[in-house]
């Protein structure tokens, strides 16, 4: 049924794009139709594809780093109140500096690479995976803790056995805003300074006036986006059955 | 095996300065049930942490002793209202947690017979979420049991269940806690009429010893003596007029 009601909302949007279009009369290198983005699509199905590997590959690598780097971080924080106290007011700070400012200072000690870009995804990633999963960590319910104490299990074992536990559906809300903002960054990160993926694809598309190559690499990026999330949201509906 | 020990706790408690308890004596005899009632917020919760030696807001001033002299925190289980199992493992696992924790190898033979006893073999591979919350309850008992600990303080463990399967699992628990020091925290004269084989009357100012019926419990819920109990307690708990300045977790 839900699957059904995306199509269906597909179908919808793609008309009053359509729709717009006809009423318009705009010309295609301003809004070109469904029909034509269709056809950029398949006609540069290779050069499109090529840079969208390029923008997963840095999604995909930048999501590995940026959750194992917030995890580690959150349980550092967890277990230790030097770790709180020193780390802590940082990491709160750094949040108020939009990491987008941070692109072109990345691009020019990085280069034109995948590496500023993975930086960049890894760094908008690391707030949400660490909050989270700390908040989790954080929020084990204290009776638990005092059962397993009463136990005489060490302060190692309990973070493994029930802290940790505990704090994986947090993990997995961390996770699911992660996925949508790691392509974001990928994509940003290009738009400051690259020579590939779907972001530097659709600069350079603008800037020739194909818009509808344009058009057709952003509904490729979109797709990818989309898929991402669901495919995490899998994953994080698994940490979901950990809930105490 | 040494034998089960008595624990005595004199002293008193403040927090943030204010004073809670005491000075008061507590003396819980080996090897039977004592019942720990009194007012909400009165610090029933705080002796049985102090017990437990775990953390408590306040400052506690006096001495916690066992008959035998040993130390205490490593000789007692410990039961909660809640029954605090882990959603992610099935009961059998839950029964084993204490092994689990400390990375031991649980004795699988003695948490079947456990399970057993407590009626859920039939639901041991089940998660938490797929039980009553008295089946939850009896898992709770087992993993309790499983540590096999000379002394047993539970914390209002019954007061969340209906009528019907609180009265099952008091006698289930009567029955599976014979032979260990029980100090049961409650705020249930009937609890206390039917399970105590020493009741104490807790206030700020004293531990009163209140007398438990005749007759050896666990004591039938209609039996004259408890109910005679039951209603001399319930009728000194409300004339009580306790002032209590805080709420205890």
């Amino acid at each position: 049924m839900k699957r059904l009601d995306i199509l269906w909302s597909g179908i919808f949007g793609v008309m009053i794009w359509q729709a717009v279009v006809w009423i318009t009369d705009a010309p295609h290198f301003i809004l070109p139709s469904p029909l034509r983005v269709l056809g950029a699509a398949y006609d540069s199905r290779a050069l499109i594809g090529e840079h969208a590997i390029v923008t997963a590959t840095e999604v995909f690598i930048g999501l590995a780093i940026g959750v194992v780097l917030g995890v580690l971080t959150a349980i550092g924080l967890a277990v230790s109140p030097t770790a709180r106290r020193l780390f802590l007011p940082i990491l709160v700070f750094t949040q108020a500096v939009p990491v987008f400012a941070l692109a072109p200072i990345l691009t020019l000690w990085l280069g034109y690479g995948i590496g500023g870009k993975i930086v960049m995804t890894v760094l908008i990633i690391y707030f949400p995976i660490t909050s989270s999963f700390y908040d989790g960590l954080t929020r084990v319910e204290s009776n638990l803790l005092d059962l397993a104490q009463t136990m005489g299990a060490t302060k190692t074992q309990i973070m493994r056995r029930i802290r940790i536990p505990s704090a994986l559906p947090s993990l997995g809300s961390g996770l699911r805003l992660a996925a949508v903002y790691a392509p974001i960054g990928a994509v940003i990160g290009e738009w400051v300074g690259s020579s590939k993926g779907l972001g530097y694809l659709m600069l350079l598309a603008n800037g020739r006036a194909k818009t509808d190559l344009m058009f057709a690499s952003l509904i490729v990026l979109a797709i990818f986006a989309v898929s991402l999330h669901a495919l995490v949201g899998k994953i994080a509906d698994r940490l979901d059955e950990y809930s105490t | 095996m040494k034998p089960t020990p008595s624990i005595s706790l004199t002293g008193s408690y403040t927090i943030n300065g204010d004073h809670l308890f005491g000075p008061l004596t507590i003396d819980i005899p080996a090897g039977q049930w004592t019942c720990l009632l009194g007012a909400s917020g009165i610090g029933k919760s705080t002796i049985l942490r102090l017990i437990l030696g775990l953390k408590t807001a306040g400052i506690f001033s006096g001495n916690i002793t066992a008959s035998d002299g040993d130390v205490l925190t490593d000789r007692i289980s410990y039961m909660a209202q809640s029954d605090l199992l882990l959603q992610w493992l099935n009961v059998r696992e839950n029964v084993v947690l204490g092994a689990r924790l400390r990375g031991e190898q649980p004795d699988m033979l003695r948490a079947k017979a456990l399970i057993e006893r407590v009626g859920l073999t039939s639901h041991q591979d089940k998660h938490p979420a797929a039980l009553s919350g008295g089946m939850r309850q009896r898992a709770a008992l087992a993993r309790t049991l499983m540590e096999d600990r000379p002394i047993v303080l539970l914390d209002e463990p019954f007061s969340a269940l209906d009528a019907s399967t609180r009265a099952d699992m008091q006698e289930l628990a009567a029955e599976m806690l014979e032979g260990k020091t029980v100090l049961l925290v409650t705020h249930d004269p009937a609890e206390a009429s039917r399970l105590g084989h020493k009741i104490i009357l807790m206030s700020a100012s004293e531990a009163m010893i209140w007398p438990p019926p005749d007759t050896a419990p666990i004591r039938a819920i209609d039996a004259p003596e408890t109910i005679t109990c039951q209603s001399a307690l319930l009728n000194q708990l409300r004339g009580q007029n306790l002032e209590v300045p805080y709420e205890t977790t």
